[in-house]
This record gives C-alpha cells, structure tokens and sequence, in this order.
C-alpha cells in the first residue's frame, strides 16, 4: 500500500501482540454507520500519476506574454528560494510548539517580521495570515476592537475582490460599511471626510490602488487620527522598492498580498498575507508572533509570544480563529527580500515602473487608445479606454497570444471599454512592441 | 546564531537585476516615493543560502523522525506531490484568467483538478458539494459556520447559539464567535465523549448548531453520534464535522452517514500535504444538499460537452471566502495524494493509524496513566504517573526529555480536559520498528521519571538551544530587529 511502511504480517503480529482484531479497533463505530463501498477509482503509482498530472497541466495556457495583473503578478523569482524552502525540515515541520526543535522556523519568522517592518516603516508584523483579501479582513475587525467602534470605511479603488471578500465576512455582524468612489484614480477625499466622524473605526485605502495610480495618504491619516478612527493601508510590496511607505504616510496597520516576493502565481494560491502595525496594536493583532529570547544559558532563542491573544488560549474571545497561517510562503517572502537585497529591489520596483511607463507611452500612440485618468503617476498597472468593448478585444487578442490585461467592467460600472494593463520586469520592450502591433491590428 | 541583518556587508549583492531594454527612466514626482531604500541587509547568495540551511539544521520534521503531535496528523509528504505542484502548467497559472471572456478554456486542467478533487471528497464524506476556498482548517470552521447561518438567516430562523464539547480545539469557538454566535461549552463525561442525556439539557430553539469532533480529541469515537445529530436536528439545528480527526475512519465510514450537515477537512493532515511549519495548508468545506447553495462563489461546474466552467451565479451564497479557488497548490498536492491511494488504499490509510495508536497504547498503559483505558481511534492520551508528579517530572518534562531520545514529543496540555495530557498520534505511515523505538523512549523515561526527582529539569540538551524563556519574550517584547 502506498505511504504505509508495515507489511501485513507485520500489522497481524502487531494486532496479536495486543490482543485485538482489527474489527475490534473500530467495534465503537456502530455497523449500520459502516461504508460497504466507496464509488472511487483504484490507486495510481508514481508513474501513472505523472503522467496524468502532466497531460492536465498541459491543458492550461502558460505561454501567453502576461500583461495581466490585478494584484496577481508575474515576477522574476530566483531559483535559489525553492531550494531553500524545500529543506524538508522546513516544509515538513508543524508549527513551531515547540521551540527547541524549531529554532529555524522561529528565527526565520523573526527575520521575516523585521523584514516586513523594514520594507514598510511599521513597529511590528505578525507571522503571516493567510492573503491579502483575509489580512485586510482582520486589519479590520483588529480596527473595529481597538476603537470599539462599528463603522468602516472603504474606498472602490481597493481591489474589488477584497471588498466583495470584506463584506461577505461581515455580513451577520453589526458592522456599517461605507464605499466612496475613486476621483480620477485616488481615494476620494471629499466623500471620506464627510462619512469620517466618531463612530468610524477605520479608513481602508490601497497603494498603488487597484487601477495602478500611485497615492500619498498622508493626509487621510491625519484626519482619521483626528476622528480617533485608523487609516489601513494595503499595499503591493514590490511598490514599496521604491514608493513611499504607508509608515511613512502615518498608516496604522499595513496589509497586502505577499505574492510578489517570490512565490508563482500557482492559481490563486498559497500566497501570502502580511500585516504590519504601531507598535501600540500588538496586543489586538491576530495570528502567530515570533519574540526574541534567552534560553537556560542565555543563549539568543526564539518562542511564539503573547499567545494569550490566540484561540488556543482565548477560545472565543481571541483575536483572531487563525492557527495554520502561510508559514512556508513567509520563508518565501523572507528569501526573496534577502537575495534581492536593497538595491535589487529598488532596482526591480524601478524596472517595472520604467516598462510600465514605456507601455502606457507606446499604447497611447495607437489611434483610439486613450489614458483613462488624467492622473500622471502610476507604479506598474494603468487603465486605458479603447475605442471597443475591452472583454471583447481582450478575447481577440488571447488569439494572438496575449494575456493583454483585465476588463474592468467586470468589476465596475461605465468602464466598459477600460483595461487595466499590468507590466513587470521580465516584460521585453520587444514584447510591448508585439503587443501595441496586435492591439493596433484588430482596432 | 547571527542574525541574517548582522550578516549584511555594504555593496554585496546576491541576485542582479536585468539591464533595462526601455529608453527612459521615469522620474515619480519625489513627494510619492519612498526617502531611502528598504533597509533590506546586502548578502550574496551563497550568504542567504549558507543562512538558511545552517537554520533548516536547527529545525525538526517529518522527514527527520517520527512526529507524532496529537491532532495534528503528521504523515509522511510524499515528495511527487511536490513535483508535480512545481509544473509549469500549474505554478505559472494566473488566478485571473478565468475571468477573461472564454477564459475558462485557457484552464481546463486546473479546472478538472478542483473539479475531480470535489467529486473525491464528496465520496470521501458523503457530502453533495464542497469549496476548495479556505485556506486552513480553521478558516474552514467560519466557512462552515457561515454556512449554517445563511441557512437560518433563509429559512427565518432566529438562532443564536453554537454548541461546542469542552474537548474541542480552540478554534471551533473562536470560529463560531466571530461568525457572531454566542458559544455555549456542553460538558464531556467521564470517557471524554459527548453524552446525549447531557446534551438534551442543552437543545433549545436557539441553537443555530454543533460543531464536533468524531473521534474526539481523546481519540474515541461517539457510539451515539447518530443519535447527537438527531437531536440538533430536532430544532432544525445543524452539525458540523470538524475534520481534524478525519484520518481515523477515512475509507471506513462517513460523515455525512452520521448525520453530519457540514464538514471541513484538514488536507495539510488528512490528504498528506506539508504543513510548512505552520502553513499553508488548505480547509475545503463540504455540504449536503440543502446546503449547497450556500457555498462560496464561485464552485467548478462539469458541463453536458465534458469543459469545466466556474459558476459564480450563485444568489444564495455566503460570497467570496477567498480571491480564487483557495490555496489550488496545496488542493493539488492532496489530489495526487488521492490519486495513488484510491479506494483501497484509503481505506488501510484508517486501519494503519488507528492500529498503529492502540500498539503504542497497549505498550504504555502499565507505564502512564491512560486518559481513558479502552480501545483508541487514531490517537491516544497519557498523562504523567502520580509518581513522576511527585518527583516534579511533569507533561513538559517528559515532551523535553523526548527531545534528547531523537522523537518530536506529543501534543501536551491537551486536550485541556485531563490533566498534563500527553497525546500522541502516530499516523498510518509509521513502521513497527519506530514505533518500537518510540516506546523504548518513553519506557526508558517512565522509569527514570519515576525513580528520580527532577529527572528532566534540564531537558532538552542535545538542542541548538535549551528551555527558552517565554516569560522573559512577552515580558521584553523583541518581535523585530528594526
């Protein structure tokens, strides 16, 4: 049998060293409660199961050029991070419980938090959760128990699957949730203002928002501070190669997809949620926290801390329901920052920033392609109005071979003929070049 | 050891960009970018590569020995799984394409994937729908437990309550609180199980529902399950499986056939993918067929011309769990895992793991004292003899002095019903002579424990480091080197 290391003479000479049949072991499970049958097919080996895997894999499309974003994206990642988080001492491991055997787990979590604050100019992040849609979810309810306040605001340049992920988790709870409506690509500031009063627990806003423009909300953190309320910020990592921080910008809590450092886009996942805070929220943060120590012999060692947060402890009245978290893809993250290093990802942000800038230019020279926004800066996403329907040319070019962008209609009103294109760094010019010919071709 | 950032030397660099191919570097106004780099440290690869596996050294997995963590289920990883996650057809995947008109066509075999892995877990459970959307087991319960409220919020229901055994993992409450019910501990007898006398002083018509383990956290499974789920049904409550425990009756029995509405599974434990050292793993939730509007947007449809296709015309259901399909590599791994067990397999996966507990069991019972002394499922219960407590050697001790015999320890302090529990769960993987091994280990220290005092005061020392002080961590909060 597969994965079973004992022999069936071994399992009857174990069954006869104790005494029982194998019938006993299940005696407490009444007969009538018994499977006679179970309708599935007989096991595969190895070889069969390769094979059969391959040929599904084949029937998915990879060899589009990628222009496709939409916070999902197709970066570089260095072969040297699946070498490492494929140490079976790592990916084997469980949580670390406890932590004379799992320094390496713990100490990376550590380096992995520092990470997170550094990149982000925040005190304190949490171990990982498990997205960014979730990690903006929790962002929020750790704003709603930190204010005691019900009110949250939500503007609809936020990536518009988290927002249908946040008010699907909020929908039995007491909890008023209030959309403004982007102005030319920013978080509308008027309709903020006036929904901001002492009720409100937080303000969510995304940088760069889901269009790709590039905002600075440090006024917004003013005024909720000023309202007693939270500004939660999540943000594109990668961005943060070179954009100013939401620390910066006086954000309280920083959350986002941790995708872009390093792990594929495998479908939707596992990916990665960070969030980092103010230091004055650690004790409402939800999920796992690694803490620096001494051990017997004061040596440096590393624990899971302030576990009086956690459902093992609190049971209903935790912080969070979260136990397994996305420990491997925080490693992931880790790696991928380290071996990038400050200037490589500096370097990298620029890149794309650099093509997508290139793209927008080369775009905008066809005919009929406008800039959606009048806004100049955008990182490495922009919108363009076409003079057709975008689902429909996005199909036709998926023909020629293009992955071109996604059709924003899909998620908002009146933008039907609006793309939202995404360049990264292993974008080619030679490649935009294709693309702005395919485009000009089928207008 | 060092920490990566005391390692970083100005000016080294491990990965080099590529050179850029497009005329112009653009100039962001200066006020939206950042005033100086991440302060990330400088190393070159061999540094971060050196790094991290002189800490792959100080950790411990399945693949270094046995790990037998009550609950958690560490079986082995079978490493095709990894490979196969790790083809290009699937990691290179864009979550989005689907989205894109005739999208779906350009992803029919990750499609098929999520659709085939539904159809095994539906047989599996003797369910009539799953998600793949959560992402842990835990975020499987506030699936579930959605779920049952969207069900009560539809038929008029005015629920408040969620029952919960006090053996249950601290999760199940948590889940139920912050899907806005009222959490109400139902007591356990003296066996740990459920009692259905106790429990009828429970049922009201305010009961949304129960959330259970079967086998419990003791390991024993609840002859009267059937009856239990009668009589939440009795006030149209619900029952949800908590799947953690699924590994000791997989190709055995089902838990739908009990009378089970909802369940969830725990893939990282049942379905053998790698836990990560605390994620990510992947929770799908399974329903019966009043529920199965209910479940998230959007689920993977077969079509009469044999394509896949996502339906996200779905009025009734509780909304969007998670971006996409859940954590699809993981959903991958376990589909694989299914694959090569099939039917028979599946069903020695039960047999094996519940024989390998009761043999440790059996060979423990004169030296511990057992939670409960009858026949196990999956996992068994000890706790200290009254003698090693009095020589001051208690649960942690022993989980230390487990440390220095080579052996990950048990789960300890749970479940917190008995007292310095120690609970262990071997898995169907093991072989005779580890779990040989292990017993010598713990009968070796039973009787040192209980001949002397303070046997295992210094335990662990064979370790990179001792005992850390977890006071001294929360009391100096040092939770990053800024």
């Amino acid at each position: 049998m597969p994965f079973i290391s004992n022999t069936p003479d071994q399992q009857k000479q174990m069954l006869a060293d104790i005494g029982l049949s194998m019938e006993d072991l299940f005696a407490d499970i009444p007969p009538e409660l018994m499977c006679k049958d179970f309708n599935l097919p007989n096991g595969l080996t190895e070889q069969k199961v390769r094979e059969r895997l391959a040929g599904l894999a084949g029937k998915n499309y990879i060899d589009l050029t990628l222009f496709l974003g939409g916070g999902f994206y197709d970066h570089f990642i260095p072969a040297a991070i699946y070498s490492l988080i494929s140490r079976s001492e790592f990916y084997t491991a469980y949580t670390p419980y406890q932590p004379e055997l799992s320094q390496g787990t713990l100490q990376a979590i550590y380096e992995y938090q520092s990470a997170i604050c550094r990149l982000t100019d925040m005190d304190v992040s949490n171990a990982s959760l498990y997205d960014g849609g979730t990690a903006m979810y929790e962002a929020m309810m750790m704003a709603l128990r930190s204010t005691r306040r019900n009110k949250v605001i939500i503007d609809d340049s936020v990536n518009p699957i988290y927002r249908v992920m946040i008010h699907s988790y909020t929908s039995n709870l007491n909890i008023e949730l209030d959309e403004t409506n982007c102005v030319d690509g920013h978080a509308n500031r008027d309709q903020i203002y006036k929904l901001l009063d002492d009720k409100t627990a937080a303000v969510i806003v995304q940088n760069p928002n889901f269009f790709g423009c590039i905002d600075d909300f440090t006024d917004l953190a003013e005024a909720a501070h000023k309202k007693g309320a939270l500004l939660i910020v999540s943000c594109y990592p990668m961005s943060l190669g070179i954009l100013k921080t939401p620390g910066q910008m006086g954000a309280d809590i920083v959350t986002g997809e941790g995708q872009s450092l390093g792990m594929p886009m495998s479908f939707g996942g596992p990916y990665l949620g960070y969030m980092a805070a103010k230091k004055q929220f650690i004790r409402k943060m939800p999920g796992r926290i690694v803490g620096m120590t001494a051990d017997q012999n004061d040596r440096r060692s590393f624990v899971l801390t302030l576990q009086a947060r956690e459902q093992h402890i609190r049971r209903d009245k935790a912080t969070s329901n979260i136990c397994s978290n996305e420990a491997l893809c925080a490693l992931t993250a880790l790696t991928y920052l380290l071996l990038m290093g400050k200037e490589g990802l500096k370097e990298t942000a620029q890149l794309c920033a650099d093509k997508a800038s290139y793209a927008f230019k080369r775009l905008t020279a066809i005919p009929g392609v406008k800039p959606h926004f009048e806004t100049k800066w955008f990182f490495n996403e922009f919108v363009l109005d076409l003079p057709h329907e975008a689902a429909d040319v996005i199909a036709k070019l998926i023909e020629k071979g293009f992955a071109a962008g996604f059709p924003l209609s899909r998620y908002y009103e009146g933008m039907e003929n609006s793309i939202l294109i995404c360049v990264t760094e292993k974008r080619t010019k030679q490649q935009i070049g294709m693309l702005a010919e395919a485009l000009e071709s089928i207008l | 050891m060092k920490l990566v950032f005391e390692k970083s030397i100005p000016h080294r660099r491990a990965v080099r960009t590529v050179e850029s191919d497009v005329p112009e570097t653009i100039n962001i106004e200066k006020s939206l970018l950042r005033d100086k780099c991440p302060n990330l440290p400088e190393l070159s690869e061999l540094d971060v590569v050196r790094h991290f596996t002189e800490l792959s050294r100080m950790n411990f997995g399945v693949d270094t020995n046995f790990y037998p963590l009550g609950s958690c289920t560490m079986k082995y990883n079978p490493k095709v799984t990894e490979r196969i996650a790790s083809y290009p057809g699937f990691a290179h995947l864009h979550p989005l394409l689907p989205q894109l008109r005739m999208g779906g066509m350009l992803t029919q075999g990750a499609l098929g994937v999520i659709y085939e892995m539904d159809m095994f877990l539906r047989e599996t459970t003797g369910m009539d729908g799953f998600t793949m959307q959560p992402m842990a087991g835990a975020h499987g319960e506030l699936t579930g437990i959605m779920i049952i409220a969207a069900y009560h919020k539809d038929k008029g229901n005015k629920k408040k309550t969620i029952l919960i055994p006090d053996s249950a993992h601290g999760t199940n409450p948590a889940s139920a609180a912050i899907a806005g019910y009222d959490v109400i501990a139902v007591p356990s007898n003296d066996e740990g199980v459920m009692d259905v006398d106790t429990l009828k002083a429970y049922i009201n018509d305010e009961v949304a529902g129960l959330m259970l383990t079967c086998p419990n956290t003791l390991g024993l499974f609840n002859p009267h399950i059937k009856e239990i789920c009668d009589l939440i049904h009795s006030v149209d409550g619900l029952v949800y499986y908590d799947g953690a425990n699924l590994n000791a009756i997989v190709g055995k029995a089902r838990p739908g056939d009990f009378g089970f509405d909802v369940v969830h599974l725990n893939l990282h434990k049942t379905f053998a993918t790698p836990h990560g050292g605390g994620g990510p793993g992947a929770g799908p939730v399974g329903v019966k067929q009043k529920l199965v509007d209910y479940l998230p947007i959007s689920v993977v449809v077969k079509r009469n011309d044999g394509t896949y296709a996502l339906d996200y015309d779905r009025p009734k259901s509780i909304g969007y769990m998670a971006p996409f399909y859940g954590n699809f590599g993981v959903v991958l791994k376990a589909y694989v895992y299914a694959l090569m067990l099939g039917k028979e397999g599946l069903k020695r996966v039960a047999e094996n793991a519940v024989l390998n507990a009761n043999y440790i069991r059996a060979k423990l019972n004169d030296h511990y004292t057992p939670a409960v002394d009858k026949v196990c499922m999956h996992e068994c219960v000890f706790s200290p003899t009254q003698k090693m407590l009095d020589n001051d050697t208690h649960a942690f001790d022993i989980a230390k002095a487990l440390i220095d015999a080579g052996f990950h320890p048990p789960t300890v302090y749970f479940p917190t019903i008995v007292k310095e529990a120690l609970m262990i769960e071997p898995t169907e993987c093991e072989s005779k002579e580890t779990l040989d091994a292990f017993i010598d280990a713990m009968i070796e220290i039973a009787k040192t424990a209980e001949a002397k005092l303070h046997a295992f005061s210094n335990a662990p020392v064979s370790t990179p480091v001792s005992r850390p002080n977890e006071t001294a961590a929360a009391k100096n909060l040092n939770i990053a080197c800024l």
